[in-house]
């Protein structure tokens, strides 16, 4: 391992595919600022002409919530059926939703 | 044949032959994953601009030959691409600093090739404009990242700026094959790109904390074919070592 404190800081990419769905996390890459972590995301994720916009993040600057909170955060969801909304037929032409 | 065109068009596509090659070197053994992918792609476009400058010329000469032929069976002193293209890649900084030099240049010669009376010019130079308008703004801004960087980073950029500063006069020497051609409308007159390039240049280094070395001494002979540096034997030794082993051998 090098120096942690000798690399770049790690960026989070995002990309928005030519379907005009929404940005996508693809992966991540390292570089010294924003605009630096545009163009490695350029280079490393749209060369085979996946994009059409990118958004970075510095990683650092996302809060995430933590795993051992499941069961506060997201069972009690579980037994509401009501939300869920499994109740309706989606015709195939609506495409991704 | 058309031999002043004929020889332009080597001009242009052993510039970008030659440095695609220097840069693809960098292919595995660049310092950062990212870097490396981001050489590899620049490294591809500029074959790919090989591929179709060279096409033209094999045309244009009319004599059955082929891009690959041009590419891969010539020997030094056919090829006429720019000395400052076949210098070795040295240190990172190095590669960077020859890159940016050349990009500039390229930029400005392929924003005028766009407006050439030779429909087939202005047609590959259109495309290759947007990927070199990309490659000019990495090298750039990876220049001025490095010379405004570290102590260590600055030192590296100054020498490698000392080292390349005489071969940039060469990308701007207009030859008789030049002029025939720019008063044709087919090529610029590169003499008159020079002042665009050191209005740019000037920025750049300002901003990199480089000072660019007094005096404007240029090495020649690249792409009049006169005298290569020793260096680009070596790098057609190993670009062409396939095709000599094997001759004819395809994919």
């Amino acid at each position: 391992m090098s120096d942690p404190r000798n690399e770049w800081p790690l960026w989070e990419v995002f990309i928005r595919g030519q379907h005009g769905l929404s940005h996508r996390h693809v992966g991540s890459l390292h570089a010294a600022d924003a605009e630096g972590a545009l163009k490695n995301a350029r280079d490393v994720y749209t060369r085979r002409n996946e994009g059409l916009s990118i958004w970075v993040v510095e990683a650092a600057q996302i809060t995430a919530s933590s795993p051992s909170d499941k069961g506060p955060l997201y069972e009690p969801a579980e037994s509401k059926v009501y939300r869920h909304p499994t109740f309706f037929d989606i015709p195939d032409e609506v495409g991704a939703m | 044949m058309n031999n002043a065109l004929f020889e332009s068009l080597l001009r242009l596509g052993d510039n970008t032959l030659v440095i695609g090659h220097r840069v693809s070197e960098w292919c595995g053994v660049a310092p950062v994953l990212e870097e490396d992918i981001a050489l590899a792609n620049m490294a591809l476009d500029l074959i790919g601009q090989t591929q179709m400058w060279l096409g033209l010329a094999a045309d244009v000469e009319g004599e059955g030959r082929s891009a690959d032929d041009l590419a891969m069976l010539r020997d030094v002193w056919d090829f006429r691409n720019v000395l400052l293209v076949e210098q070795p890649n040295g240190d990172f900084g190095q590669t960077i600093m020859r890159q940016y030099l050349f990009d500039q240049f390229h930029l400005l010669q392929l924003q005028h090739l766009t407006q050439s009376t030779e429909d087939r010019i202005a047609a590959i130079a259109q495309k290759a404009v947007k990927e070199v308008t990309y490659h000019v703004d990495r090298s750039r801004d990876t220049v001025v990242a490095l010379g405004d960087g570290t102590e260590e980073s600055n030192r590296r950029m100054q020498a490698a700026l000392t080292k390349l500063w005489p071969y940039i006069g060469e990308m701007f020497a207009a030859d008789a094959i030049d002029l025939e051609m720019a008063t044709a409308g087919v090529i610029p007159d590169p003499a008159s790109l020079r002042a665009d390039y050191d209005a740019a240049t000037r920025v750049v280094f300002a901003d990199a904390v480089l000072t660019p070395p007094a005096g404007d001494f240029a090495h020649g002979g690249g792409k009049t074919g006169f005298r290569h540096s020793e260096h680009l034997g070596h790098l057609l030794t190993q670009m062409q070592w396939l095709q000599r082993a094997y001759p004819g051998a395809r994919w």
